[in-house]
This record gives structure tokens, C-alpha cells and sequence, in this order.
């Protein structure tokens, strides 16, 4: 007993000396990099305007190729063009920081000064929600989440509080034409994480591109189109509990579909297509997410809708900076001049190497149309179980796009979870 | 004399390795260790909160390694201390869904409902004993088999019936009333429960280790459970009790998870301490006195490295590496220091 305690002794003693010996000044050199609490301290190298500090959680590693990068890298676009300053942490999920909350370390971030913080996933909504009731002189912004939209079903009045989106169902239409003005044998599949009102959405988006260029572009009927959904159970695989991805895209690939959307956060739909491109097969695949996910398969890529989060944060980050902030629930389209735009554009499609030349007009002109006013989301529309959805020449709100209850008539795969 | 201090002579060098390997991953990251260092120390003891912030996550590490080392001493892998957690944690949850909109008092819920947390522990565990005493399972495998149930279980919950109203989602169960959170220290996220919970539990273990026939006995089995029975030592009931008392301890654990940290169910409610607390009990060599400390010293790590990113924009994933690297140098120079003792006294046989 009383050895152990020494040797304890000891091992605190070593590491305190191995912490402090060679270094006595070093922590102060590196101190300004953190700033001081105030975040006053930028401004003084500034002249006249005081820095903005912001801070962001990134809820997955910031280089994951993924969600969290693309985040990650409008954030520091954004530092840049304003000027501010930029904290971050990623991988904020209790798996990966165990025993911390999204919480505690954006007090943290607040503690080295950031006035705003950005909570960057829907699993951090209590979180952010939390924080936002406990600290109503910072600004917080969450991405995805709709507690700041007056005519959202979960409306919480947080001056403090603002949401921002892009409207990624333009993306998805897009990348349904895609898909529709590429396929051999009508048969399109899409690759589904957990159902839920975004990913209804987002896969009747889908189903909208495809039908109305298979339609008007291939003059096909729209009962000659397949549009099958799959639902794996989660944005990734998790072994045993979801379905395999893997297998879901071979399936819809043996089974004659020829191109998969995917609507998950990884790649296998455009793994499993290059695999059954190498065999011979005709087959494609539209990624998600990230501008450059296609490159894990260009031959097979039919192109990629992807998310663009450096207008919605500009937006906000300026109006805490220039004091105009006042709770929004932004939900951020395209720019119709030009979608790929990096600066303008919430969402956009990067065309693939495999989108054929005539299927590659069609999506230009399709994206013009949209331009111009072509509304999808009209009716007459029905969901899958018949109930009318929207009546002839009704166009739907943003409400009832947001919170769709069921997926729309003609597309197959379930509508709501199991019991 | 000169042996205790060869002792600490190996201590002090396998912290030595330690420090000097992660500072040489840290220089190849491209930063300076001390800077990392020093950050590491401020972000974890640097202020009250930032202590009380590490003392929260100390709490049902502290759990689980008390429970480790009970099974420890029997012999036992208990690699089934994940599930065990996640189990205490369903059975917590369990209680309070039930009961949270009843008049039920506050105290009264917890209470009930940290006792359903211990229970559902050991019952998990207690299939880990089953498996291994009567049908012949290795601990290990029966407890990574359980592991994966439990996995499963818990995503099945929080994505089915326990699913918040109209989605389930990776933030787990709709949080719990106000009122059924662990009480705190005013100004921290710290429940003196929870600590005393936790203390209490050590100290139980500690004495029932180091100061009872019980402990005495669980040793023998642990060692030689052959002689250990020839002896008259009823080996299995030894067994059951041991991984039994392990698994109320990693139930415990959950249900802090539960009331004091997250106040809800997550998929990753264990927070991965069933792992830690096996590295912990390894590094300890498994004497139940040193595991305060040195689990207060991990959960210092886990804390003070999120300055990390925010600072150095360095990823914290290297205070697992230190972690790793002391746990991997203490196994090594233990076994270095073995040898040479053992060849000292042939030669000195000679």
C-alpha cells in the first residue's frame, strides 16, 4: 500500500517535470494562437473593426471526405473572407469523446473567445438547442435542424438560435435526371439510409428528376420506369443491425437495375458499381454529399449532388459580426446562374466522366428549366398509399416538402419505418 | 530497499518510453510536445471546471475498473464489460422512461433506477459466468459475443420502440426531465452522487481484495483454481460471484452514463470504458489501489486532449496514442524487469 503510493508519487512527479522542464515559455509563445477570453485582443492587429471569433463542432472527423469536410472547408473560406477567426473541434459524438457533451465543448469554445458557435449535425440538436437556452449572448447557428423555423413543426423562440440547409431536393432531382436519361433498362435503384421526413424528401426528389426527364427528354412512358428505394437503417453500415450496403447495391445491380443513387454517407454504391463495371456490366452510380466523391470511381460516376455550405455561413457569420443577427431558418437553393458556383451556390451537381454527352445535355437543360421557374413538386400529386397529395396545378410550401409523410405514387420501397 | 527502488526505476522508465514515443509521433505530426503537453495539462486541471469536467468522466471509468478487477482476480477476462455497461444502462433508462411521468419522487426514481442499472450489469455478466463455468466458453469470446448483442440491443431500442416521436436519430432517446438528472454541484456538470458512488465502489473492492477471505479465496481460484478446489474452495460459485460483482459495477457505470452524463440513451452510452478500464487494470497490474489514480489520469487525457484540435489543430486521437504507448511500455518493461530479476537470481545461484 504505502509503496504504491510513492511510486504514484513518482509517475505524477516525472510527468509534471517532463511537462514543465523544457519548456517554462513555450505555452506563452503558443498562448496567443489561443487568443485571450475576451476575443477583444484580435482586434487590436486589426484597425477598427473587432474580430469575430466563431467556433464550429464538427460531428465526424474534418477530413472525412464526407459531411464534416465539406463544413470544415466553408468554414475556413468563410474565416478567411471575413476575416474572422476560427475554432474548431471535430469528431464531437460521444463515441469518439467519451464522457464530453456537444455542450460542454462548445463552452469550451467560448472560454477561448468564439461569439458564435456552430453545431454542425442533427444528432447534436439537444445540444445545441441546450446551449442556446444556456447562453443567450452567444449566436448559435445549427446546420440541418428546424427549431429556429417560425413555420417549422418544432418552432423554439431562441433569439439566439438560427438553422441553415441546402436545399439539397434540387440536387437530388438533378441527380435523378442523371440517372433516368442514362439507364438501359428503366430500372433505377435508390440506396437508402434510415427513413425519416429529410430522407422521404430527398428520395421523392430523386424520383421527380427521373420521372420528368425520362418523360419529357426520353418521351417514355412513367409507368416504364422502376424507381425502387432500399433502406439500409443508418447513413453507414453498421454490422448486424443494418442491412449490408454492399449486398443492397448488388442486389439492385443483379437485379437489373442499372444505376444507383445513394442517399448514405459512404461510398458503396459507387464501389459495387465499379465492380460490376470491371465484370463488363453497363452499370453507373451517383454518390452524395461531397463535391469530390467521385473521384473514388470516375468511370462509373454519374456525377454527385453535393452540399455548399459557404453562402448559408457567410450569411450568418456577418450578420454576428456587423450586429444585424436576428433568428432565421435559412433553407438555401442553388444559384440558378450557376450551381457549381463556390461563393453563391448552397447545392450543386458536378457532373461525372460517365454521364454520356446526350444524357449530359439533357441535365444542362434540365437545370435550365429549373432555372426558369419548372416546378416539380406540383400537382396533381399523389403518395404512395393514393391520398392526394397535392391537387392539379397546387404547388407545394416549403412545409409540405419538408415534413413528407410518405414517399409519392410510382416509387417502390417502404414509405415508413417498421413497428 | 534497493528493490523498491528498482521498482520505481522501471516506472519511471516505462513513463519515460511512453512520454518519449508520443513525442516523437507528436513531432512527426509537426508539433511540439511540450506545447502538446502543456495544453493537455491546462485543459484538464487547469481551472475547476475543467477538473470537475474530468472528475465527471473519471466516474464510471472508475466503475468499470473496480468491476475489472474483481474478475481480474478470479482469472477472468471479462471482456463482456462493454455489454455489461450498455446493459446498465437500457435497465437505467428502462426505469426512468417508466416512471418519468408518474409522481414517483425524483430520489425515489433514481434511486430504483440505478439499482435496475447494477442488475442489469450483472445479469449480463452473469451469462458471461454461465457461458464460461458450465458450458466451457472462453470468457473472452463469450463476452465479445455478448458485447455485439448488446451493440444491437441498444440500436434497436433507440431506433425502435424507444425512438423519439416520429424519428429515431444517432442522438439517442428524447432527454429525460430536468428533474430525474443526477443533481450537480452548482456552476459544474459534477454529481457528488455520482462521485460518491464511485469512490465507494473502489473502496468496496480495494477492501474486499485486499482485506477479506472472499478476496483471499477469489485469488487462489484466480491463480490455480485446480488446487484452489482440492483445496475446498467452491470454484464455480467463486467464478459466478466474481463476474456478478464485476457486472453490478459496470451497471453502475451505465446508469451514471445515464442520470449524470448524456441523461438519456445513447448508441454510444458505454463511451467505449469498458475498453479503457481493461488498459487501466493492465497498467495497474491489477492492484485495486492504484486505480483511482490512474483512472483519473486517463480521464484527464480524454479531457485536456480536446485543447488538442482546438489549439494546435493537432487530432486528439493522441492522447489515445499516450495511452497506448504507457500501457504497451509498462507490459514490456514489467516483462524486461522479470527476466532480469530472474537472471540475476540464477546467476546469483550459481
Amino acid at each position: 500500500m504505502k509503496r504504491s503510493w510513492w511510486i504514484l508519487l513518482a509517475v505524477l512527479l516525472i510527468g509534471a517535470l517532463a511537462l514543465t522542464a523544457c519548456g517554462g515559455q513555450q505555452p506563452t509563445k503558443a498562448a496567443p494562437a489561443g487568443g485571450n477570453q475576451g476575443g477583444n485582443q484580435g482586434g487590436s492587429q486589426q484597425t477598427g473593426a473587432k474580430q469575430l471569433t466563431f467556433g464550429i463542432l464538427l460531428v465526424g472527423p474534418y477530413n472525412d471526405h464526407g459531411w464534416s469536410q465539406a463544413h470544415y472547408d466553408a468554414a475556413q473560406t468563410v474565416a478567411k473572407k471575413l476575416n474572422a477567426k476560427m475554432l474548431y473541434v471535430d469528431k464531437v459524438n460521444p463515441a469518439d469523446r467519451p464522457g464530453t457533451t456537444a455542450e460542454q465543448l462548445a463552452e469550451d469554445l467560448v472560454s477561448k473567445g468564439a461569439k458564435v458557435i456552430i453545431f454542425n449535425s442533427d444528432d447534436m440538436k439537444d445540444s445545441a438547442l441546450a446551449f442556446a437556452q444556456a447562453h443567450p449572448d452567444i449566436y448559435v447557428i445549427h446546420a440541418s435542424g428546424d427549431n429556429a423555423w417560425k413555420e417549422g413543426k418544432d418552432y423554439k423562440n431562441l433569439p439566439n438560435l438560427s438553422n441553415v440547409m441546402g436545399k439539397m431536393i434540387y440536387g437530388k432531382m438533378i441527380a435523378g435526371c442523371a440517372a433516368a436519361m442514362t439507364t438501359q433498362t428503366g430500372k433505377i435503384g435508390y440506396l437508402g439510409p434510415l427513413i425519416n421526413d429529410e430522407t422521404r424528401r430527398l428520395a421523392s426528389s430523386a424520383y421527380l428528376g427521373a420521372k420528368y426527364c425520362w418523360e419529357h427528354y426520353r418521351n417514355k412512358d412513367p409507368k416504364d420506369l422502376k424507381f425502387k428505394v432500399t433502406w439500409i437503417g443508418f447513413w453507414f453500415n453498421i454490422p448486424g443491425v443494418t442491412s449490408d450496403p454492399t449486398q443492397v447495391a448488388d442486389d439492385f445491380f443483379n437485379n437489373g437495375y442499372d444505376v444507383v443513387l445513394s442517399g448514405i454517407d459512404t461510398t458503396e454504391a459507387l464501389v459495387e458499381a465499379k465492380k460490376f463495371h470491371d465484370q463488363g456490366k453497363k452499370v453507373y452510380a451517383v454518390p452524395y454529399d461531397y463535391r469530390d466523391a467521385c473521384e473514388e470511381a470516375p468511370e462509373v460516376c454519374l456525377g454527385v449532388p453535393y452540399f455548399n455550405w459557404v453562402p448559408g455561413y457567410t450569411k450568418l457569420l456577418k450578420s454576428a459580426q456587423d450586429g444585424t443577427w436576428k433568428s432565421t431558418f435559412l433553407w438555401l437553393g442553388p444559384d440558378w446562374n450557376n450551381i457549381n458556383d463556390p461563393d453563391t451556390s448552397s447545392i450543386g451537381f458536378e457532373p461525372g466522366d460517365a454521364l454520356s454527352d446526350a444524357a449530359s445535355d439533357a441535365v444542362t437543360k434540365f437545370e435550365t428549366e429549373l432555372a426558369n421557374g419548372l416546378q416539380l413538386w406540383k400537382g396533381p400529386l399523389k403518395l404512395q398509399d393514393g391520398t392526394l397529395y397535392l391537387k392539379d396545378g397546387q404547388v407545394a410550401t416549403d412545409q409540405q416538402i419538408w415534413y413528407l409523410p410518405q414517399l409519392l405514387e410510382g416509387m417502390e420501397g417502404q414509405s415508413v419505418p417498421q413497428k | 530497499m534497493s528493490k523498491q527502488l528498482e521498482r520505481w526505476g522501471f516506472v519511471l522508465l516505462a513513463t519515460l518510453v511512453a512520454l518519449i514515443f508520443t513525442s516523437f509521433v507528436l513531432v512527426l505530426a509537426g508539433a511540439s510536445p511540450v506545447a502538446a503537453y502543456w495544453y493537455i495539462l491546462k485543459g484538464s486541471l487547469g481551472s475547476w471546471t475543467k477538473i470537475s469536467d474530468v472528475m465527471v468522466a473519471w466516474v464510471p471509468l472508475l466503475l468499470a475498473t473496480a468491476g475489472l478487477l474483481v474478475t481480474f482476480a478470479a482469472g477472468q477476462w471479462n471482456i463482456g464489460v462493454e455489454g455489461q455497461i450498455v446493459l446498465g444502462a437500457i435497465f437505467t433508462t428502462w426505469v426512468m422512461r417508466s416512471l418519468q411521468h408518474t409522481n414517483t419522487p425524483a430520489a425515489i426514481v433514481l434511486i430504483l433506477a440505478f439499482i435496475a442499472g447494477a442488475f442489469g450489469g450483472a445479469i449480463w455478466s452473469a451469462f458471461a459466468g454461465i457461458l464460461k463455468v458450465y458450458g466451457g466458453v472462453n470468457e473472452i469470446f463469450g463476452g465479445l459475443g455478448l458485447d455485439f448483442v448488446a451493440v444491437a440491443l441498444i440500436l434497436w431500442l433507440i431506433f425502435g420502440p424507444w425512438k423519439r416521436p416520429g424519428i429515431g436519430s444517432m442522438s439517442g432517446t428524447e432527454p429525460f426531465p430536468h428533474r430525474l438528472w443526477l443533481p450537480t454541484i452548482h456552476g459544474t456538470r459534477l454529481s457528488l452522487w455520482a462521485l460518491a458512488i464511485g469512490l465507494v465502489s473502489i473502496g468496496v473492492v480495494y477492501f474486499l481484495l485486499t482485506g477479506t477471505y472472499f478476496g483471499l479465496k477469489l485469488k487462489a481460484v484466480g491463480r490455480n483454481p485446480k488446487a484452489a478446489y482440492l483445496m475446498g474452495i467452491p470454484t464455480t460459485k467463486y467464478l459466478m460471484g466474481a463476474f456478478i460483482i464485476s457486472g453490478i459495477f459496470a451497471g453502475l457505470a451505465g446508469a451514471v452514463q445515464v442520470t449524470a452524463v448524456y441523461h438519456r440513451l445513447i448508441p454510444a452510452i458505454s463511451s467505449g470504458y469498458g475498453w479503457l478500464g481493461l488498459m487501466v487494470s493492465m497498467l495497474i497490474n491489477f492492484q485495486a489501489a492504484w486505480a483511482a489514480p490512474v483512472t483519473f489520469f486517463f480521464a484527464a487525457l480524454n479531457i485536456g486532449s480536446i485543447q488538442l484540435p482546438i489549439m494546435l489543430k493537432l487530432d486528439s486521437s493522441l492522447s489515445g496514442v499516450l495511452q497506448g504507448a504507457l500501457v504497451l511500455s509498462f507490459l514490456l518493461l514489467e516483462g524486461a524487469r522479470r527476466r532480469w530479476v530472474k537472471r540475476r537470481e540464477e546467476a546469483k545461484n550459481e
